[in-house]
């Protein structure tokens, strides 16, 4: 799945940018600030942007991916406006956090790891957030929903998805 | 503000008359620090007055936002001293007579590194500040780049005369983002006041510095590796062919040291070689920082002399092991240090010392642990963590640390084998010896000091498969008791549908089938004194 990086809403950041990479492409070394510019910039590394950064740089593509796949502060993806994390402990797990967590995928019609399109949600699976007692768990953003049903994430997304 | 004035000596020397007086008011005001009659100031309560400060000697006393703070504690006189009265050749001398030892973890000495850079002959020199403090549970350097960034700034300053070098970088990692801050801060408030940039008052030398920031890459904070981020790679270290000090950063002579090296030079320099020797022992002058952390009852950054028993920081100023536990373990140096038994806590907390019982001096981390932790899985944790940040280059490294992680894993759940343990001292001498960097030499050690001391605990988790300590989850049973009053708590509270069953004000029974041991109906459990749910 692909997201497409639009061009004309990001306009401004992307004038930002070509000033930043113009400001500091004489220095040694460019390459890792001027990703950390982009990463801060965009919330993740787009395809189009890394291209400018390789044209304007003049450093390959293939260079530029290997250092920013080694670095986990960059990312590929953009990070959705609500995470979504499901406790996979054991506890949930036995409560069917599986089957909720499959809910959620179905729902939003991504995988866990990843974002929806309109970038409005992202999932991601955790290990015990140490709430067995009120499994299964999923915490959103920062609150915790406790004993989630399959109704209720129903519930809870259409929530987020207005903006609470 | 008018064109800008050169800073002058007799400038610097006024700003430290003006504002000292303004600190000093500052201080008594709030009342957390006394000012001693040889002019130092020092936070007051028990806590600090068992430690001896020189790298942490500003932190909570001065304003790091404010250069003039900085002054008005003698902050850039050595500078100033040195750029007017001495050579090069003597800071090396005096470096190397000072004996001060590299405060990252392997403790080199911090003149010899500088003497090779001294001596060797390039157009253009490096100084690199390595601030990628990366250990779990260690934050001494954060400590000290957010609150007296200048120290930091003004030791790198006489290194760079002391080498010939006009150019710094401060490596820091992302995650400290007030530490990033308050350097900009200070690099700025150094540039507009002239301590740093060109012709330094008006003595010819320049020194600038830059700062670079980490991505999240634990690695990094190997010197090489370090070196190759700056240059914009991938931060996998470098195959040790010259040295640093002669072919480093764009193959240049380059000095790295830590934070909390740099922070203590400027006071050599001002209180001169003899007394830093005077503090610590003969091999490791000076004093160390620690972050003691983990389960003590005063958490937090102790300095104290090299030589130290770990005992008197553990128990003197660290006030003991919480809640009246026992204790069990003291973890230093992080994933690449070790754990050292109860029975060897008189050990003096120096370099030599503490390699001779297995673990390392690291940079600091040094994390109590009471007798509800298992040693297994601590080696476990720390094996976890340097899995996932070996930078993959070194075989041994990359595949040897996994292999270990799965096999502790194994026995962590229960399904330990006879010969495991035997099968981990041969993994762990390979990885060591056929790894290129300090990660992967060192990745093995939280492994090997827990089944040098304890092995028994191995055993117990192997053999009788059960954990001594009462932590690894698998390996516990729940069972309720004659005294359980039938109140129905664990029962409602149980995540599992049939497994607690029992009539009201019966004894309910656990079905060890289909427990998941998450000890929820351990906690609730109101019976007292003693619970009807037992753990064993």
């Amino acid at each position: 799945m692909e997201f497409v990086f639009d061009k004309e809403k990001n306009k401004e950041k992307i004038e930002s940018f070509k000033m930043f990479i113009q400001d500091h492409r004489e220095i040694p070394g460019a390459l890792m600030p001027v990703l950390q510019e982009a990463q801060e910039l965009f919330g993740y590394l787009p395809r189009e942007i890394m291209q400018l950064i390789s044209r304007t740089l003049k450093i390959p593509m293939a260079e530029i991916y290997g250092v920013a796949t080694f670095y986990s502060q960059f990312s590929f993806i953009p990070k959705g406006k609500n995470i979504i994390s499901v406790c996979l402990g054991t506890a949930c797990y036995v409560k069917g956090a599986q089957a909720i967590l499959e809910e959620i995928e179905t729902i939003l019609g991504i995988k866990a790891g990843s974002t929806t399109l309109d970038l409005k949600f992202s999932i991601d699976s955790t290990r015990c957030v140490g709430d067995c007692s009120l499994a299964p768990v999923i915490v959103i953003n920062d609150d915790v929903y406790a004993k989630v049903t399959k109704n209720k994430v129903k519930e809870l997304i259409e929530k987020y998805r207005n903006g609470v | 503000m008018g064109c800008r004035k050169v800073l002058t000596l007799e400038r610097l020397q006024q700003i430290r008359k003006e504002h000292r007086p303004i600190l000093e008011a500052r201080v008594g005001e709030a009342g957390n620090a006394d000012i001693n009659e040889d002019g130092s100031i020092v936070l007051n309560g028990d806590y600090y007055k068992k430690q001896v400060r020189i790298a942490l000697k500003n932190c909570g006393i001065i304003n790091p936002l404010m250069i003039e703070d900085y002054i008005a504690v003698d902050g850039y006189s050595a500078l100033a001293n040195i750029l007017f009265n001495k050579s090069s050749g003597e800071i090396i001398d005096d470096m190397m007579a000072s004996n001060l030892r590299g405060r990252g973890g392997a403790g080199f000495p911090t003149g010899r590194k500088w003497n090779e850079a001294f001596k060797y002959d390039a157009d253009q020199k490096f100084m690199i500040c390595n601030a990628d403090e990366g250990d779990p549970g260690a934050f001494m350097d954060r400590s000290i780049l957010e609150n007296d960034p200048h120290s930091v700034l003004e030791g790198m300053a006489i290194g760079g005369y002391a080498v010939g070098a006009d150019k710094g970088f401060i490596y820091v990692r992302a995650e400290y983002p007030i530490a990033v801050k308050r350097l900009r801060t200070a690099i700025e408030q150094a540039k507009e006041l002239g301590i740093l940039g060109n012709n330094i008052l008006g003595t010819g030398f320049s020194f600038d510095i830059e700062l670079r920031l980490g991505s999240g890459a634990f690695v990094c904070g190997e010197g090489t590796a370090l070196i190759e981020s700056i240059e914009g790679k991938r931060g996998m270290p470098r195959t040790k062919i010259h040295r640093t000090a002669h072919k480093g950063l764009w193959q240049k002579p380059t000095i790295i040291n830590n934070v909390e090296t740099y922070a203590n030079v400027p006071v050599i320099f001002q209180k001169g070689v003899d007394w830093f020797r005077s503090i610590g022992t003969e091999k490791s002058p000076g004093t160390k920082v620690f972050s003691l952390v983990g389960k003590v009852q005063n958490a937090g950054l102790v300095e104290v002399p090299m030589g130290t028993p770990l005992r008197e920081i553990v128990y003197d100023i660290g006030g003991g092991v919480q809640d009246g536990k026992g204790f069990k373990a003291v973890q230093t140096g992080g994933p690449s240090g070790g754990c050292i038994p109860a029975h060897l806590i008189d050990t003096p907390v120096d370099f030599e010392s503490l390699g001779k019982i297995g673990s390392i001096m690291g940079s600091g981390g040094m994390v109590v642990m009471d007798e509800d932790t298992c040693m297994v899985d601590v080696a476990r944790f720390f094996l976890e963590f340097t899995v996932d940040e070996s930078c993959g280059k070194c075989v041994p490294c990359r595949e040897g640390t996994k292999r270990m992680l799965e096999i502790l894993e194994r026995i962590v759940s229960g399904h330990g084998e006879d010969g495991d343990i035997e099968l981990m001292e041969d993994l762990s001498e390979t990885i060591s010896k056929a790894s290129l960097c300090g990660l992967g030499q060192t990745a093995s050690n939280p492994v090997v000091t827990t089944i040098k001391y304890f092995r028994d605990e191995y055993e117990a988790h192997i053999n009788e498969k059960k954990c001594p300590s009462g932590s690894c989850r698998p390996l516990i049973k729940y069972f309720i008791t004659e005294a359980c009053i039938g109140c129905t708590r664990c029962a409602k509270s149980c995540p599992v549908d049939s497994c607690i069953t029992g009539k009201v004000k019966e004894r309910h029974v656990i079905n060890q089938d289909v427990c998941i041991k998450c000890g929820t109906c351990y906690e609730v459990c109101p019976v007292k004194p003693v619970k009807a749910v037992v753990k064993g």
